[in-house]
């Protein structure tokens, strides 16, 4: 250990090589995120009854793609992702303006891009550049700052606007889910409790505006998801035959391309939104369980990577990340399994999917960014600053 | 540094706090899998399995029915029919059209079939074509490369061979309708199925059903089915046996031909009906496949009633066949011995009224015999009129008319036999002698039907055994057939004298000098017939009519001729068969119901279905059944080709002899 204080010292200057970098790289965590990747290619495997094709070598592939890019943004320096936050915030937002021009234009819900190789999703994309933004605003404020209601009014902006964009699509889900992972943001961040205690109260007065605001479909589904047996052909068919299907599994399920519920197609959306149910009736409960283990044990990662992280910027990305993480898991689990209404959203590193892996990937290169900078500090005022 | 120190503190808190939060929203939701795949398993699991399994029925075979010597007259047979499946075919449109190049196709069928494909999943077969041909299945299997997604199905419909000849007795089957519902059998929802609706298979319908299978079939979300599963055989339907003689029956019927008429041939010993008659009938065929409405109306409305068995249903004025009745009646009362006589004038005057005998100048004296075999009318009013109509209404009900005999089949009827009480109940009014008079001779208010009758014949030829008919040794008991014995017999109570006073009159009536059937005698190796002639009037003769003439029968509207009757057994010298014979408005029985017994009655003793047989023999009957109506059909097609060919040969000969020696045209033979 010769070395060790030049080597911290450096670490701390974020003085590093290329392969100090690789080196700093926590594989353990890769291997899990491997190991869910791989779950899913065993579940896309069954649900297309035993072949490869069309989903579970697709999968592969984007996992792959997703991989790399998941290096290449992990090396990237902390610093220069604090930099550019904004900018790339501001792209996100100029994208989704895009889509929603387009959309406009076109017919009906239009939320992607084509990029040829794959569609871009700007609303994806900006659940990752929000955390960026607001993680560079957040970084420079101290306790004092965070109780000010007027210094709250920007971050509140950045929030708001991709917000109304993504509702105005319409996609409630994703709305919500930015709405929680600002929301988290803002707590990490020391914003008073009565501040979050009045949001609450206002958003629960909203409700019956939110109501009128709402689409038939939407409406429905909170609806159905109140009183499922209201409509047991129509929409609370899936929620009906996902509970079946978990059920029916048990504890330890019906075997490898035995679940009869998902094969015989009683079950919607088997190798995306429900594709947990799948893996649930397929191997049971003790499997259910196994997974959402696994996906604990990411979050307790993010968690530590989060507390390890010396700079404020990389510890309130590394919690805006992990806990969008955590919603993408949570929302759907609850979902499928009846908890909460049906909203369209996969099941993380598992769901066959190119737009969800993308953002997932890109959000754990930035995590990997945090922790292999995690000794790097930075100051209030900037970068370079050694505060 | 310190109010950073704050700011890392309450990082720390609120990461901890956060972390507890998702901890708590992770546990809920491993509850909410461990309430869902454990606590409420079971639940899910049957429903999981409600939504794989589908349970699809069996339809058994239904049981067969033959006659009395093993020969079916009501069968199953196989029914090819075409299907289609929209989604296998390239084009449906296409593959119906190349189908209408092998098997004819009507429009509407063309069009029923787009609509139905259209209606349904792809996957669920559509009808095409039902019933087709050998031949024609066969066409479309060689062609099937042409023709995706056409598939054969084979079914069974019902048969009946022998078409109209046996319909009142066997009935029909037909789709279930609403009312029929009413079972718990699953087979009562299949959308093709039938039960029987008339008849033999009406009555029987239970046993000959049978108990349908079940096939477990594993089905995706849009009802396809996947596999089956498991299978249960179910039970065909139980095997009827009835006491008819096809061949008799086949005889019968025909021998009855385009009359509105019924004939009734029973055993005298075992009350077996060896053939029940009744024409014009309907082809039970139809109904199995379906009755257009215009076939239903024309059937319906048809005067000469086609779907009523008026061998059963049909109640007649029984005209002189009731004489035997009032004869052992009176000799049963020691009034009349059968050696009194009377003398008949033409007439019988009582009170004002005047009651006439068929022959106008009268019979003279006549003894019992002599009265019965001349039919004398004055003689039997006499009788009448001294032992009054309770002792001619008791020996009536004795010999098996006015009541029910229960017969395997629906809809019969119990005729009348009028009483003074009946008629003060059901009238409300006193009895008047002359009505006795003229119940004496089978009219007024007297009324039998043709088994009726038979089942009198029947418990005379015996010699006073109340025989009972019967259609089938076999009786329903929790929808299983139980075979039964021949039953014993009660006596009626007639002493054997009597019996054979009035058995040697009806030997006369066929056999004697001036019996008024002596035309329709029978000598089979020394076996005869003995019998009786009835003529029912349907309406009253008028005196204007009587002073003026009585217009002759063939020269009244159909519908108001007098009905033809006879009844008979044979041999006389030791009676086993007894026949009943009437044909609606046909004119006097003699002439046209006694003949029809004649010849049924000599098949009968030439066929002679009570003997009891060896299995050879039962063997061969059924090898040599009588023609089916399909082969009937066949064979008078070819006669008519046959016939048309020689004629277009004579022709082509002729032509060729005239050609050919021109000069001999002239000379003619």
């Amino acid at each position: 250990m010769i070395g060790d204080g030049l080597m911290t010292a450096r670490l701390r200057r974020g003085e590093m090589t290329l392969g100090e970098k690789l080196w700093q790289v926590s594989w353990s965590l890769l291997l899990l995120i491997g190991a869910l990747a791989g779950i899913g290619v065993a579940m896309l495997y069954s649900a297309a009854n035993g072949n490869m094709d069309p989903w579970a070598s697709r999968h592969i592939a984007r996992f792959s793609v997703g991989l790399a890019l998941l290096l290449v943004v992990a090396m990237v320096d902390i610093r220069q992702w604090m930099r550019y936050a904004y900018w790339l915030y501001a792209l996100a937002l100029v994208l989704l303006v895009a889509v929603e021009v387009r959309g406009t234009i076109g017919m009906g819900a239009q939320r992607w891009i084509d990029l040829g190789v794959f569609q871009l999703q700007p609303s994806e994309l900006m659940k990752v550049t929000l955390v960026l933004a607001l993680a560079r605003f957040f970084h420079g404020a101290d306790l004092a700052d965070t109780g000010r209601p007027l210094y709250l009014i920007l971050p509140t902006v950045l929030v708001l606007v991709p917000v109304a964009l993504v509702l105005k699509q319409p996609d409630l889900g994703t709305a919500l889910m930015m709405l929680a992972g600002a929301g988290v943001l803002f707590f990490v961040a020391g914003v008073r409790l009565w501040m979050f205690g009045l949001v609450v109260a206002l958003g629960l007065a909203a409700i019956p505006v939110a109501w009128q605001v709402l689409h038939d479909y939407q409406k429905q589904r909170v609806l159905t998801f109140i009183n499922p047996e209201r409509d047991p052909l129509g929409a609370g068919y899936h929620i009906l035959q996902s509970k079946i299907a978990l059920g029916s599994g048990g504890l330890t399920g019906k075997g490898f391309l035995e679940g009869t519920q998902s094969h015989l197609n009683f079950l919607p959306e088997k190798q995306t939104d429900f594709i947990f149910v799948m893996l649930a009736e397929e191997f049971g409960m003790l499997a259910g369980m196994g997974l959402l283990l696994l996906y604990v044990l990411v979050l307790t990662y993010g968690l530590a990577i989060a507390l390890r992280a010396r700079n404020h910027f990389g510890r309130l990305v590394a919690i805006g990340v992990t806990f969008t993480f955590f919603l993408y898991v949570f929302i759907n689990v609850a979902m499928v399994m009846g908890l909460i209404p049906v909203v369209g959203v996969p099941l993380p590193l598992v769901s066959y999917g190119g737009t969800a892996m993308m953002t997932l990937m890109l959000a754990f290169g930035l995590l990997m960014s945090v922790w292999v900078h995690r000794d790097v500090q930075i100051g209030r005022r900037g970068a370079y600053d050694d505060g | 540094m310190q109010k950073d120190g704050d700011r890392s503190k309450v990082f720390t808190r609120r990461v901890v706090l956060l972390a507890g939060g998702k901890a708590l929203l992770v546990t809920l939701l491993g509850a909410r899998m461990y309430y869902l795949q454990v606590m409420e398993a079971e639940k899910y699991r049957t429903l999981a399995e409600e939504n794989r399994i589908n349970m699809r029925l069996i339809p058994p075979p239904r049981g067969r029915i033959v006659d009395r010597f093993g020969i079916p007259v009501a069968v199953n047979r196989q029914n090819f029919r075409a299907l289609v499946v929209a989604e296998r075919t390239r084009d449906l449109e296409q593959t119906l059209r190349t189908f209408a190049g092998l098997v004819p196709l009507t429009d509407y069928d063309h069009q029923r079939v787009l609509k139905e494909s259209k209606r349904r999943r792809s996957f669920v077969p559509v009808t095409v074509r039902e019933n087709l041909t050998w031949e024609q299945m066969a066409m479309v299997q060689v062609n099937a490369p042409d023709l995706p997604g056409v598939i054969i199905d084979e079914g069974l419909t019902r048969d009946y061979p022998y078409a109209d000849l046996a319909s009142h007795i066997l009935g029909y089957v037909a789709a279930v309708s609403e009312d029929d519902m009413d079972g718990d059998d699953p087979l009562l929802q299949l959308p093709d199925f039938r039960i029987g609706k008339a008849g033999i298979e009406k009555v029987y319908d239970l046993p000959l059903r049978g108990k349908s299978g079940a096939s477990q079939v594993e089905v995706n979300a849009v009802g396809r089915m996947i596999r089956e599963l498991r299978r249960e055989e179910g039970e065909p339907g139980h095997e009827v046996q009835l006491t008819i003689d096809m061949r008799l029956q086949d005889y019968a019927s025909r021998r009855l031909g385009t009359d509105s008429a019924a004939c009734v041939v029973m055993d005298v010993h075992t009350g077996e009906v060896l053939a029940m008659a009744s024409m014009p009938a309907y082809d039970p065929n139809a109904f199995a496949r379906g009755l257009s409405t215009k076939e239903w109306k024309a059937l319906a409305g048809n005067p000469r009633a086609p779907l009523r068995n008026k061998a059963l249903a049909g109640q007649y004025a029984p005209g002189s066949t009731f004489k035997m009745a009032v004869a052992l009646a009176a000799m049963e009362s020691g009034i009349v011995g059968p050696e009194q006589t009377f003398y008949c004038p033409g007439h019988l005057t009582l009170g004002n009224h005047r009651f006439h005998c068929w022959k106008r100048w009268g019979h003279g004296h006549l003894n019992m015999v002599g009265a019965i075999e001349q039919s004398c009318d004055v003689y039997f009013y006499e009788v009448a009129r001294r032992i009054g109509i309770g002792r001619i209404a008791d020996m009536a009900r004795r010999l098996g008319l006015g009541a029910d005999l229960d017969l395997e089949l629906p809809g019969e009827a119990s005729g009348l036999i009028p009483t003074k009480a009946w008629k003060s109940a059901t009238l409300g009014q006193p009895w008047v002698q002359g009505e006795t008079l003229v119940a004496s001779i089978g009219q007024g208010y007297v009324l039998a039907t043709p088994l009726q009758l038979a089942v009198m014949t029947a418990r005379i030829a015996n010699d006073g055994l109340a025989v009972r008919p019967t259609l089938c040794r076999q009786r329903v008991a929790d929808g299983r057939l139980i075979t039964e014995p021949t039953p014993s017999f009660d006596s009626v109570g007639v002493s054997k004298q009597a019996m054979a006073v009035v058995k040697h009159a009806m030997w006369r009536v066929v056999n004697g000098d001036r019996g008024t059937a002596r035309g329709s005698a029978i000598d089979v190796d020394g076996q005869t017939m003995a019998g009786k002639t009835g003529t029912s009037q349907v309406r009253r003769i008028s005196m204007r009519e009587r002073e003026t003439g009585v217009r002759k029968n063939e020269d009244l509207p159909w519908k108001f001729r007098d009905h033809a009757l006879f009844v008979g057994f044979a041999p006389a010298e030791a009676p086993r068969y007894a026949v009943s014979v009437i044909v609606e408005h046909a004119g006097g029985g003699s002439r046209f119901a006694a003949p029809i017994a004649h010849d049924v009655m000599l098949e009968t003793l030439r066929l002679d279905p009570s003997r009891r047989r060896t299995p050879d023999e039962l063997a061969a009957i059924r090898e040599a059944p009588p023609p089916t109506a399909a082969e009937r059909r066949r064979r008078a097609e070819a006669k008519a080709a046959a016939a048309a060919a020689l004629a277009e040969a004579t022709a082509e000969t002729a032509a060729e002899a005239a050609e050919g020696s021109p000069g001999q045209g002239g000379n003619g033979q």
